[in-house]
């Protein structure tokens, strides 16, 4: 597969490359009844060898069917697709500074309809072009830390990304964005919430849940939301900014570690759960539904603890889970387990020898609920005060994808069991609370 | 207004046909809510902005621009059964409907269309609110067929498979409100070449597709479920697209009316430049003038200036007159201008010289508003009572109206209305911008699968209408009748498992519905199979032609009722020979010394008498063989 014959393959790809078409060329293509003319669009990867793609005058794609009596000819060059950008805004320099790491969410795109390609922003002018009214708001600086889809991002990442926005916070920014792709964007703000402590200004990650190269996109919204809150919040803390409804009305800023992906598809996907979120943004207006937060300022110094062990892992409980998944992990040496249990945090007997092996072998065992709403409680039923008594570590109302991230980040933080144990019960960031009170579930 | 008789193969009129018919697929194209619209009011809305996306900035839908710089957002109504996360754009499509697949498939080989081999769903942008997305999902299905009509042939461009918009419900200031259960619907697109060169071919070319896509029993009825744009240009003057002719039988007179504004509007431009009006004297000098309105008797106005709006006026050198100068029956210049003022400005509308004094608008008022905008006699003003940005967009559309007089017939997008006249709707969006729809995979199309599609085609309908006139006996009016109704398919069932007469059948079918429909009576509540069971009751003889009106009548109010209740409800058994000759003597008998009296005439009187009392539960020509023979015994 070459560049210039995007997703091509088998017989068609022969044709083409007999007449030295590319991508973008206009080709003619003649079979029995019909003759066909139009610009050789890419093929996507997933599809068959069998077919030619063109983009007829009229705009629309069609797919031919290449046969022996095919014929390809290639009537003329294509040209380079060229982005006029609009003229961009001027910047006003008395605006706060707001710096955007991009880690491969496409926040911003441009689609080239000659092609159909997409194209995401890569630099401060295209996001100022794209979405002009972030010039109203913020000087901005962007970069591109790394491309990766959201599922492939790893520890590492946020070990880069959070040295990363460390240097930017000592550079003096007022805020910092990040724009993440939503499927794991609660990890990594969980991960950032430890990693980075005490510190002055805000952290903003933002996703988009319906592309951006859509005009119905979130993706604007949500940037603009999340460079007002990273340019003038009052707080200080690492926050994910996504849609409130499913209108283009109001965002919510969530915890980073109480922040959960709750839908697939849908623009208020990201729900704060057992608790409400920190902050509303509405018509340009910030409402902190809380007074407990960390305020803005400037002067404080960030504690920058960017490591994180990844021998951890999470374990959903179903029944007749089978024990031997959990003596796999710890014959592969994890030092760390969640179990994501049932109900108030209950896992069968049948894993109890297994459980008792892994806290002799000095591997945290702590619990959550898979119930996602609601605090465990391992005194209430004789499982639970069995799994006490064997050593698993209750972990309140935390969601099992921080509890993960944040005995990741114990584990890397010390060496000693008992301090690790220590660590874990200690309210780091808002992780875990000691009260629940009575609220709508979605909100 | 001048009325002349247009040739129209001289002003080299060229009409393309782009008809809309939404499939009766039993969900809708990419999920599976029901094809249906819903009555009421809304479960709930929701609010959204659409972003003009990249690199349409310069070559974008300017209106759709203008919107969006004006900060226009859209309220969308939702309800369960009609739509889900997929309509509301919070949920990517599911795979094309097979069924709707199908319905285009059969619809490009009966216009003698080649289908494509593999269907590419496209994202084609639509900003206006319409759509959720902000796009509207399209595909070309086939290309380059031809439809015979009438012994000519006319050349399809292509044919077209995508989802149906979403319904607008209205607009207050800068909040379009959308009805989302339309949206989605499978529609097919059958787009003519622009070859049609006369209103009335254009006509029978729509009525002939229509047919056609009729023919296969997969496409809706009704109202609004068939649309007609047209793209009609005259020489010299300007390709203007017309949106949404929900009727076959307006075609003809909208492009008569388009082709009559066009040529009015180059009469106008013409005569504006005799009189010697210049572009550059067109200026957007936007004046003050609410204080002329401070004593205002004129509703509107005084009405907005207690809102603490303002009057704002503009000058138009040298166009008094053209302003109430009729382009086309009720629509003049200063409607288009209006029109532009509404669209652009969201206002009510505008105010000119030209027609005023009036709207108690006073001689005194116009003539110190002429005196503050340094009106001379020859120049017309014209003003909108709205807030100052509103009130500026709204001139500044009204100037560049008047400009574009001066020069040509403008580009635009006009929207059909019922009378067969057309209003502006908006400029033409540039280039149809248009990108693969990612979330769909190609679809391919099996040559299998079109062999078995080509085997088992629905008739088309001329050779339907040979069929029909040969096998019932039908002449060429009623068989069009019947196979342009909805019933033709039921009436092949009737005639072909009953005695009934095709002719009745069809009568019944078409003209007694419809006028019992125009009646007030809701026939459309009868159930094909109750119609199916009447008419076989006809035909078996027992039930009275002359009886049908009156169990239709009955059986619109009672809902899944049976065909024989109705006739014992309504007592319209028919009467056995036996109780027809007591009664005919009975009757004879009471009337004897009158019918002796008239002698010939006595036939017609004793009919008389007897059709009132025994309506319905005999037929007419039974009962007259009846009385004949009783009669011929008494002479
Ligand atoms: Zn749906």
């Amino acid at each position: 597969m070459t560049e210039k014959l995007l997703g091509y393959k088998g017989k068609a790809l022969h044709f083409l490359k007999e007449v030295e078409a590319e991508v973008g060329d206009t080709i003619r293509v003649s079979k029995g009844k019909g003759t066909y003319e139009g610009v050789l669009i890419p093929r996507s990867e997933f599809s068959d060898g069998n077919h030619v793609v063109i983009k007829l005058k009229n705009g629309y794609n069609i797919g031919i069917l290449v046969t022996q009596e095919t014929k390809i000819e290639r009537v003329g060059a294509g040209q380079k697709p060229t982005f006029s950008t609009s003229p961009l805004p001027k910047q006003q320099e008395e605006l706060p500074e707001v710096t955007i790491l991009s880690t491969g969410g496409t926040i911003a795109s441009r689609v080239d309809y000659r092609t159909g390609g997409v194209r995401p922003a890569l630099n401060a002018n295209d996001l100022y072009s794209i979405v002009p009214e972030l010039s109203e708001i913020a000087t901005i600086k962007a970069e591109i830390l790394y491309t990766v889809f959201s599922e492939n991002i790893t520890p590492k990442h946020w070990i880069k990304l959070a040295k990363e926005i460390a240097k930017n916070i000592k550079e003096g920014v007022a805020g910092i964005v990040v724009a993440h792709g939503t499927d794991t964007i609660g990890y990594t703000a969980a991960a950032l919430s430890f990693a980075l402590q005490n510190i002055p200004v805000p952290i903003v990650l933002v996703g988009s849940q319906r592309s951006a190269d859509r005009p119905s996109s979130d993706a604007a919204t949500n940037l603009i939301g999340a460079v007002t809150v990273a340019s003038k919040a009052p707080f200080a803390e690492v926050v994910v900014a996504m849609h409130r409804t499913t209108s283009d009305k109001a965002i919510a800023l969530h915890r980073g570690t109480k922040v959960r992906k709750c839908h697939t598809s849908r623009r208020d996907a990201f729900k704060s759960i057992n608790t409400l979120p920190l902050a509303i943004l509405e018509d340009g207006e910030l409402r902190m539904l809380t007074q407990d937060y960390q305020r803005r300022n400037p002067k404080r110094e960030v504690i920058v603890k960017p490591s994180f062990n990844e021998k951890v892992a999470l374990v959903k409980f179903h029944p007749g889970l089978n024990r031997g998944v959990i003596d796999w992990y710890l014959d592969q040496g994890y030092e760390g387990i969640v179990l994501e249990g049932t109900g108030l945090g209950h896992v069968s007997s049948q894993c109890f020898a297994t459980l008792r092996r892994a806290i002799a072998e000095n591997c945290l065992v702590a619990m959550t609920s898979q119930c996602i709403w609601g605090r465990v409680n391992m005194n209430v039923y004789d499982t639970g005060r069995d799994l006490i008594k064997i050593g698993v570590i209750p972990l309140g109302d935390m969601l099992s994808e921080t509890a993960l991230v944040k005995i990741m980040w114990v584990l890397a933080q010390t060496k000693s069991v008992d301090e690790a144990k220590k660590l874990l019960a200690k309210n780091v960031t808002h992780e875990v609370s000691d009260r629940t009170v009575y609220q709508d579930y979605e909100r | 207004m001048q009325v002349v008789v247009i040739n129209y193969d001289k002003i080299g009129l060229k009409v393309g046909l782009e008809i809309h018919q939404q499939l009766s697929s039993e969900k809708k194209l990419f999920c599976n809510c029901k094809t249906e619209l819903f009555k009421g009011e809304p479960e709930t809305t929701f609010l959204r902005r659409l972003r003009p996306t990249q690199s349409e900035l310069g070559q974008i839908d300017p209106a759709a621009f203008f919107e969006f710089q004006k900060g226009t957002q859209v309220l969308y109504e939702i309800e369960r059964e009609t739509s889900c996360l997929v309509e509301m754009d919070e949920e990517p499509p599911h795979n094309l409907n097979p069924e709707a697949l199908k319905a285009a498939l059969t619809i490009s080989l009966m216009l003698n269309a080649e289908p494509v081999d593999e269907i590419h769903i496209m994202r084609k942008i639509v900003i206006d609110g319409s759509n959720t997305t902000g796009f509207q999902r399209t595909s070309i299905v086939s290309l380059g067929g031809v439809a015979e009509i009438l012994g000519k042939s006319v050349s399809i461009q292509h044919v077209g498979l995508e989802e149906d918009a979403a319904r607008k419900m209205g607009e207050d200031s800068r909040v379009l409100k959308y009805r989302i259960d339309r949206l989605c619907i499978p529609l097919v697109e059958i787009a003519t070449s622009p070859v049609i060169k006369t209103p009335q071919q254009a006509q029978e070319v729509a009525f002939a597709v229509g047919r056609i896509l009729r023919a296969t029993n997969m496409v809706k009825r009704g109202l609004g479920t068939i649309r007609q744009d047209l793209n009609i240009s005259i020489r010299d003057g300007a390709l203007v697209e017309i949106k949404g002719v929900q009727e076959l039988e307006l075609i003809s007179l909208v492009i008569e009316n388009e082709a009559q504004r066009q040529l009015s509007l180059l009469r106008i431009r013409d005569e504006l430049r005799r009189r010697n009006v210049k572009e550059n004297e067109i200026g957007d000098d936007f004046v003050d003038v609410t204080s002329v309105f401070d004593n205002t008797k004129c509703k509107v106005v005084k009405a907005a200036i207690k809102d603490g709006k303002k009057v704002y006026a503009v000058r138009l050198p040298k166009f008094s007159g053209f302003l109430k100068e009729e382009l086309t029956p009720g629509l003049r210049l200063g409607t288009e201008m209006a029109d532009r003022a509404r669209f652009w400005g969201h206002c009510g509308g505008i105010f000119h010289t030209d027609e005023l004094p009036a709207y108690s608008i006073t001689k005194e008022e116009v003539e110190s508003l002429r005196l503050i905008m340094d009106a001379k006699e020859d120049d017309a003003v014209v003003f909108v009572a709205e807030e100052t940005e509103n009130a500026w967009d709204a001139l500044k559309a009204v100037t560049l109206r008047a400009r574009e007089a001066l020069a040509k017939v403008p580009e635009e997008t006009r929207t059909a209305k019922p009378d067969g006249t057309t209003r502006y709707m908006r400029p033409r969006p540039g280039a149809a911008r248009m990108y693969p729809e990612t979330d769909i995979p190609p679809i391919q199309i099996s040559a299998e699968y079109l062999r078995n599609l080509r085997k088992n085609l629905p008739e088309l309908p001329e050779k339907k209408m040979q069929r029909l006139t040969r096998d019932y006996k039908l002449n060429r009016k009623l068989a069009r009748e019947i196979l342009d109704s909805e019933f033709i398919k039921l009436f092949e069932e009737i005639v072909n498992q009953s005695k009934v007469s095709p002719t009745f059948a069809i009568v019944f079918l078409t003209e007694t519905l419809k006028a019992l429909k125009r009646d007030g009576i809701e026939v459309e509540k009868v159930s094909n199979q109750q119609l199916s069971e009447l008419l076989r009751q006809v035909g078996a003889g027992r039930i009275a032609k002359e009886a049908t009106s009156d169990i239709i009548v009955w059986l619109s109010k009672h809902k899944e009722a049976d065909v024989t209740e109705s006739i014992d409800a309504l007592g319209l058994g028919m009467l056995s020979l036996t109780e027809l000759q007591v009664i005919i003597d009975n009757t004879i008998r009471e009337n004897h010394s009158l019918l002796a009296a008239r002698g010939d005439k006595a036939f017609g009187i004793l009919m008389g008498i007897l059709m009132k009392q025994l309506r319905g539960r005999v037929e007419a020509k039974r009962l007259s063989e009846i009385v004949k023979k009783k009669l011929s015994k008494l002479k």
